[in-house]
């Protein structure tokens, strides 16, 4: 393998070696947490995670960004909490409208050319809005069926890892190996000559938003399925998260280059980075800068790399 | 009228002014003519406190698509902390302590940088990174601190001269200050230039790197400005003095008619924006709805504002 190939390798890699070392280094530091129980309580909270970061990544693979995920999946866990519970067919309507408004916003930007990013600010306010409505206060209660599914404890591996094969492989299929996949990234990469091959710009944003909804909703539900109620900012954090976990997979903002496989192992990875400095029994202070220092380390390391393949 | 049409369309800051007046009109109808005057004090106030940051976001935003500065919030939370440690309720420690925000925010803006040039990531992911980092740093430092502003600095920020405040007096020079080095200095010029074709800037061998170094140091520095004067109005620091700001100047900066895809700022617009964020969210309070469907409204308001002044090319 010439020096450049090894190098483009090694960059492609990267996400999975990163999660390879942060899981060796908390087995060292705690042989327990190696085990079924210790693995699921670690990594279920990855779970809606990666919806989320799934999500965001169909917006990014369009040069889109979305700053309402965030919130849109803590009012799909109000919904959840409340409607869903009590009236479950209108609970069910509730969530096919947010569905169907996703889609509607990207018909929004891309009939008026709006910036994504300010659209979806405004956007973050109204599912708040919305959320507090519902739930001016933390409670509700998630559907029996929800939380029994999300505790299920199947055979040989903890149910977060059969998430993350499950997404890898489906996202891998839609993305990288469907015709849909082709015209997804075509129009992140060259959204004109994606419009003169004849397809319909209007109808592929529509899909794209419509998909992150649908994603972000099913975000929504297993969390609300570990947490068990609802808080109209259970996932506020999510938002930058997920773009976050979606750049340490190897995507990019431009040009249609987004990495299924990548996103669902940094949602993963930033998971276990939260928890990664209580294992190691540092200041709970720096958890949060554990994670902007495990980014940057990812970045610096991938930078690295590809000077290396440059060079080579 | 198409001729007016076509000038206002070239001074895309007029709207959010008339948007600023007609809520403002609204609030006092609705609260059928009480205290109008105070409203409007109160929103000089707290649009000082928004002005002065969205500045530095606007010159970040014009700097070239992409460019977003996530780190405002933490850095306010860092130098509000700051501030009052190096005061420690000493009058004559007012300067050090001003000084002390101000570098601590253009520390984080520096570091921004950085990050963005090492080790060529986005903006975004930059500031995002550094501002976990920042708000650690804050966390660590500003938690459980009980330091009060001098009385001098408290007075100061919440002094008025003929009935306006001060802080709006402080915001109205900066952006003043802000729109002549845009129009006038090679800085600005560059800046400008940047975001509108970085390859065509560096040809013209224009100091690319070093204004987008300058760029993103003013934007922290003045959040770090900002984080003191809060913390000596608030009469002391807490961690959560910068939330609101992290989306509120990216819709300032927007719907002031700045382009998100670079290359083109709007000064006046930052004053007219921030004053009709702060006058909807008065107007929503005072007409007594509850607080979810405030926050619905002032969505709705905001795509409504961008959807119907929007129209150019998206590049995010």
């Amino acid at each position: 393998m010439s020096r450049q190939a090894l190098f483009a390798t090694a960059e492609r890699l990267l996400p999975a070696i990163t999660l390879g070392l942060l899981l060796a280094a908390i087995f060292t530091e705690q042989p327990r947490a190696m085990s079924y129980f210790g693995l699921n309580l670690l990594l279920s909270l990855a779970i809606p995670i990666m919806f989320a970061t799934l999500a965001q990544m169909m917006i990014i693979a369009i040069n889109d960004l979305d700053l309402s995920i965030g919130s849109y999946v803590s009012l799909v866990a109000c919904i959840g909490s409340t409607l869903l519970t009590s009236q479950p067919w209108l609970g069910a309507l509730a969530l096919v409208c947010g569905i169907a408004l996703y889609a509607a916003v990207g018909a929004l930007i891309e009939w008026r050319r709006l910036p994504s990013i300010v659209v979806t600010l405004g956007l973050s306010f109204v599912w708040l809005g919305l959320a507090v409505t519902l739930l001016p206060t933390p409670g509700g209660k998630a559907p029996a069926w929800l939380s029994g599914s999300m505790r299920a404890q199947p055979a040989f591996a903890p149910l977060p890892i059969y998430f993350a094969a499950v997404l890898s492989l489906v996202g891998w299929l839609v993305v990288s190996r469907s015709s849909f996949g082709v015209i997804l990234r075509g129009a992140g990469g060259n959204a004109r000559s994606v419009a003169r091959a004849g397809w319909s710009l209007l109808g592929i944003r529509m899909a794209v938003y419509g998909m992150a909804g649908l994603l972000g909703t099913i975000s929504g539900l297993c969390l609300l399925g570990l947490t068990t109620s609802g808080d109209a900012n259970l996932a506020s954090r999510y938002t930058l998260v997920s773009i976050a976990s979606v750049i340490l997979g190897g995507g990019s903002f431009i040009g249609g280059r987004v990495f299924p496989v990548g996103a669902v192992l940094g949602a993963m990875t930033l998971t276990l980075a939260a928890s990664f400095l209580t294992f190691m029994r540092i200041n709970a202070d720096w958890q949060i800068g554990a994670q902007g220092f495990i980014l940057v380390a990812v970045l610096a390391l991938r930078a690295m790399l590809s000077r290396g393949r440059e060079a080579a | 009228m198409t001729n007016i049409r076509n000038r206002l369309g070239s001074l895309p800051w007029v709207w959010s002014f008339v948007g600023a007046f007609a809520t403002w009109l609204v609030t006092l109808v609705v609260s059928a003519g009480q205290g109008g005057g105070q409203v409007l004090t109160a929103a000089l106030t707290f649009s000082a406190f928004t002005v002065l940051v969205s500045l530095g976001q606007m010159l970040v935003i014009t700097s070239g698509p992409g460019n977003v500065d996530l780190s405002i919030p933490s850095v306010i939370a860092l130098s509000s902390a700051v501030s009052m440690l190096v005061m420690n309720e000493q009058g004559a420690m007012i300067v050090p302590g001003i000084l002390a925000a101000v570098a601590a925010g253009a520390a984080v803006g520096l570091a921004n940088y950085g990050l963005i040039r090492v080790l060529r990531i986005p903006p975004i992911i930059a500031t995002l990174s550094s501002s976990l980092i920042t708000t650690s740093v804050a966390i660590t430092i500003g938690r459980g601190l009980k330091i009060k502003p001098p009385d001098a600095f408290a007075n100061l920020v919440t002094g008025k001269i003929a009935g306006v405040p001060l802080l709006a007096i402080l915001a109205l020079l900066a952006a003043i200050a802000i729109a002549i080095v845009l129009e006038r200095t090679v800085y600005g010029r560059t800046v400008s230039a940047i975001g509108q074709s970085r390859r065509v800037a560096r040809l013209a061998d224009l100091r690319v790197e070093w204004t987008r170094l300058l760029t993103y140091v003013a934007s922290a520095g003045l959040a770090g400005l900002t984080g003191a004067l809060i913390a000596g109005f608030a009469g002391g620091n807490s961690l959560d003095q910068g939330e609101e700001y992290l989306l509120l100047t990216i819709a300032v900066v927007v719907i002031g008619g700045t382009s998100v895809a670079g290359g083109r700022a709007s000064v006046p617009g930052i004053w007219g924006a921030a004053l009709f964020m702060f006058l909807i969210v008065t107007m929503l309070n005072a007409s007594g709805i509850p607080p979810g469907l405030r926050m619905l409204f002032t969505g709705l308001i905001i795509i409504a504002v961008i959807a119907i002044g929007g129209g150019e090319k998206a590049l995010r």
